[in-house]
């Protein structure tokens, strides 16, 4: 019996307005900057000037002096205060490199922004000044930044690794050996394509801010941070620190976004909780803005290399895919396993031959570490098939959307063995793509194209296309066990039915912004038969919810929504025997719909789920062996990921005079299967497709030669404001989930997936008679001028 | 320096160092958190409020410049436990996810809908240019903004 088929008080699929919006409204939600603390002192973090450098001497008595300050600390100082290093939780291969990486840099730092020593000081103001008073020496070293110049080796970054390449991983799947090979002899037509991932610097509204608060007896520790993963920072923190799991708690307030910057274990987090143990008093930190640009993790920064090889038909029949990933200086929580999340996914929504050798060659630079940024792997990949696609199209002299028809997997496929032995679970390409056509009105686009798009035109008209799909609701354990990440994917969940029949929901999801309170309340009303205001949903506390594994990777519906809907069936089934006891039938003789069991056929023998969990709490009248009250917990590890899917389609006008781009129009249709709340979806959706617009045409973290960040401020680096984006036409297909009983997958991240590749598409289509047939993202105006004048000068 | 100044139709006296930014005197010295801080260089217009009826970035202005002036922070907006109708037209169309640039951008929404009561799409995304949101792609925003004006 799955919810979709028996619905009973129709609250799944309604338009249900956000709990969660009326404190964050009115400003009374606490961010963790926002909690009062009595008595805590301020952290603040030296950073390092130079990307590359050894640190030769410290002198911090002029801080000292400082009114106010409590303590300087350096790497060396706390050097022996550390049970182990920074964690990295995926080792993707056995011989992958990673250096040791401190809190604090011990003789040497590597990238700018490294910290290099902590202030602890009474008040923030006094915290800061000593930072400047702090007097260190250092030697520069030349500083690796480019991809391929790490690759060369020729200036090692961590000398006892004695290389920059942490780790090649490959993934070679042939039918037949060599059968990649002979594809492309016997091609067709063939394409070789590369492109650019740019860097990208996630800026969540908040910066990050931490506040650990020790008790003075008994050494337990409570640390509060802006998180997505309280759950794994209690067991990370506990390894590190070398303080006994069950003495910390972990509370991650009101989040002010994530987009998996907050999905890590950071070097400030362990600095408050060290040095609150050490000072037995608390200890606060709150980034600023340009911290955060360097001391966050930043995301994408992948040079790839596509190749595909088709028949006379434009049937795919080979992919080769070279990555060279940039780790940054430092392996961070899951850093190298970002574009493994890619690696099954550069044959797209295609019905692919088992013809495809994937590998990754990931390396050390003098930048901010990289990790997992909203797609995490997976727009990379979206991005390179779905640019491919159109220059084989381009090389075939035929249109993109029908190569891409004759490619499609077809609905009669699923569920559907990929080349690489993953299990599509549900998908209907071309009824998406249709949609969306029809929505673009692509036929009377190409049309007025082809009027505007003449000889000497300035404003040129361009549509752009991506069918995506998204691999994620991560993950099934044994398959993260293949990929040798170091944790499960499970999620927990527990539903409990108080006295008076209201409802607790506990789970182990930790939204910042995605609205679980709502959904979560949705879905156990759905099931219990109460109204949705009658269920509280707790989280985000690891003494309330003490087993989870948190909010990422478009995970919290499809593992811990689902784990919802169960742990609210074992719940039926308990009171099922109560009912069945205090009925005088047997359980199987009863129906509970609406909140109500009823002996099927005789409707007046009934009782509600009010009586029975009063009756359950009293425990006067209980069947033989029942136990008290109503609860169940469930820990649910997922038989698949979730395979979320669509096409998104926009229509841009570049001015080709000055290279401006405006888009028209955008058009998204994405089916994540059975939409708990559309209200939240759409929002998922225009939030996400911002952030892929973003990386399309604004958002690069800028390097210099020397490694220092050129756009370290809002100032500098483009976050688009209203008025730089267009509004967001959303649509759906709705091809239900068979993996779980909600018939759902993740949305969090398919905008972000589908948009950059639809515009620069978009672009390159637009531009294509002046010969256009590439485009370096972003797309500023004045690459885009570039990149004209470049291919008319070809044109000579 | 002495500063007195009128927050959420209260008034306040106070002794703040000269370098103390407003946002810090709002946040730390009275205790309202509701207005944020989002970034260093008067870019993302979480710290946005009311001085003397007009939006302005309270990052931008020293605890001593509004000495004598007329404040209203996030807090100040709902009245009787009732949602201003920009809160109530955000809540409504979804206009906001995390909530960090929220109180920022209700107090940008309604200094704009002060200056134009019926703006156009267009008109609210010239005018919101200030506050930064990552969230919502502003879609959501721009429609409770307009939804708030035509209930007016």
């Amino acid at each position: 019996m799955t919810i979709t088929e028996n619905k009973t008080t129709n609250v799944i699929g309604t338009r249900l307005l956000r709990r969660e919006d009326p404190p964050l409204l009115t400003g009374e939600a606490k961010f963790t900057d926002d909690l009062n603390i009595p008595g805590a002192l301020h952290l603040a973090v030296l950073r390092s000037p130079y990307a590359h450098a050894k640190i030769k001497s410290i002198n911090v008595s002029a801080a000292l002096k400082i009114a106010g300050v409590i303590a300087v600390y350096t790497g060396k100082d706390l050097q022996t205060t550390w049970a182990a290093p920074l964690p990295c939780a995926w080792p993707v291969t056995k011989d992958m490199k990673n250096p040791a990486h401190y809190p604090l840099a011990i003789d040497k730092v590597n990238y700018v922004g490294d910290g290099v020593a902590a202030v602890l000081a009474t008040n923030e103001t006094a915290s800061r000044d000593a930072l400047d008073a702090i007097d260190v020496d250092y030697e520069p070293l030349q500083a690796v930044v480019d991809l391929e110049d790490a690759l060369s080796d020729k200036n090692i970054i961590h000398n006892d690794l004695g290389t920059n390449k942490s780790y090649t991983w490959p993934l070679l799947v042939e039918d037949t050996p060599g059968c990649v090979e002979e594809a492309f002899k016997k091609a067709k037509y063939k394409v070789k394509e590369r492109y650019v991932q740019q860097r990208l610097i996630p800026m969540a509204m908040e910066p990050r801010a931490i506040a650990a608060v020790p008790q003075p007896f008994g050494g337990d520790i409570t640390l509060y941070s802006a998180t997505q993963i309280p759950h794994i920072l209690k067991v990370m923190t506990a390894l590190t620190l070398g303080i006994p799991e069950h003495q910390v708690r972990v509370i991650a307030p009101s989040v002010g976004g994530g987009f998996g910057s907050k999905l890590n274990v950071y070097a400030e987090e362990l600095l408050c909780m060290a040095l609150a143990r050490k000072h037995n008093t608390p200890v606060r930190w709150v980034e600023e803005r340009s911290e955060n640009a360097q001391a966050t993790i930043q995301g994408r920064g992948q040079i790839q290399h596509i190749e595909l090889a088709a028949d006379e038909n434009g049937k795919i029949t080979a992919i080769r895919v070279r990555i060279i990933g940039d780790m940054g200086a430092y392996l961070q929580l899951v850093t190298p396993g970002v574009p493994l999340l890619g690696a099954f996914l550069y044959g797209g929504v295609y019905d692919i031959p088992k013809a495809y050798d994937f590998s990754c060659t990931s390396v050390f630079t003098n930048l901010t570490p990289t990790d997992a940024y909203r797609g995490a792997g997976r727009p990379e990949a979206t991005f390179a098939i779905e640019s491919a696609i159109e220059a084989l199209a381009r090389e075939m002299k035929i249109d993109s959307f029908e190569l891409r028809k004759r490619n499609y997997i077809k609905k009669e496929q699923y569920p559907y063995t990929a080349f690489s032995g993953l299990v599509y679970d549900s998908g209907d390409h071309l009824t998406a793509a249709e949609k969306a056509a029809k929505l673009t009105d692509l036929a009377g686009v190409r049309k007025q194209q082809k009027k505007q798009n003449v000889p000497g035109a300035t404003k040129l008209l361009g549509v752009g296309m991506t069918s995506y799909f998204e691999m994620c609701g991560l993950a099934p354990s044994r398959v993260l066990a293949s990929l040798n990440y170091s944790a499960g994917g499970w999620e927990t969940a527990t539903v409990r039915v108080l006295p008076t029949n209201k409802v607790q929901v506990i789970t182990g999801s930790s939204p910042h912004g995605q609205g679980h309170e709502t959904s979560w309340s949705m879905i156990a009303a759905e099931k219990l038969g109460v109204a949705p205001e009658d269920v509280d949903v707790l989280h985000s506390d690891t003494a309330i919810s003490a087993l989870g594994l948190d909010t990422y990777g478009s995970r919290s519906l499809p593992v811990g929504g689902v784990a919802i809907a169960m742990a609210c069936d074992r719940v039926i089934e308990k009171a099922k025997t109560i009912a069945a006891h205090q009925l005088e039938c047997a359980a199987e003789d009863l129906q509970f719909v609406g909140g109500t069991f009823s002996v099927k056929g005789s409707p007046d023998r009934a009782l509600p789920l009010a009586a029975i969990a009063f009756g359950a709490f009293t425990a006067h009248n209980l069947p033989e062996g029942c136990e008290p009250n109503l609860e169940a917990q469930v820990s649910y590890d997922p038989p698949n990921f979730s395979w979320p899917f669509g096409t998104h389609m926009c229509v841009v006008e570049v001015d080709a005079e000055t290279g401006a781009v405006e888009i028209l129009k955008y058009i998204a249709v994405d089916d994540c299967g059975i939409q708990i709340n559309p209200l939240i979806v759409e929002g998922q959706v225009h939030g996400g497709v911002v952030q892929g617009i973003a990386q399309a045409l604004f958002e690069e973290a800028v390097y210099d030669g020397d490694g220092n960040l050129k756009t370290s401020t809002l100032a500098e680096y483009l976050v688009p404001a209203a008025c730089d984006v267009p509004p967001i036409t959303t649509a759906h297909t709705t091809t239900p989930s068979p993996t779980n009983q909600l018939g759902v997958k993740g949305i969090g991240e398919a905008g972000t997936i589908g948009a950059a590749p639809t515009v620069i598409n978009a672009i390159i289509d637009a531009l294509s008679g002046l010969g256009v047939k590439s485009m370096a993202m972003p797309a500023s105006p004045q690459t885009v001028w570039k990149t004209i004048q470049a291919a008319r000068g070809g044109k000579k | 320096m002495k500063v007195s100044i009128t927050v959420n139709g209260k008034e306040h006296h106070g002794d703040v160092e000269p370098r103390t930014l407003l946002v810090h005197y709002i946040r730390e010295v009275l205790g309202l958190t509701g207005t944020n801080v989002g970034c260093d260089s008067s870019s993302c217009g979480a710290c946005t409020i009311h001085m003397n009826g007009e939006a302005v970035k309270s990052c931008t202005i020293l605890a001593v410049q509004a000495d004598g002036s007329n404040v209203t922070t996030i807090e100040g907006l709902a009245k009787d436990g009732v949602m201003h109708p920009m809160q109530t037209a955000f809540m409504e169309n979804h206009g906001l996810q995390c909530g960090y640039c929220t109180p920022g951008m209700v107090m940008a929404a309604v200094g704009l809908l002060n200056e134009n009561p019926k703006p156009t799409e267009e008109q609210v995304r010239v005018g919101l240019e200030g506050n930064l949101c990552r969230c919502t792609g502003y879609h959501n925003i721009v429609k409770s903004v307009l939804a708030a004006a035509g209930s007016k």
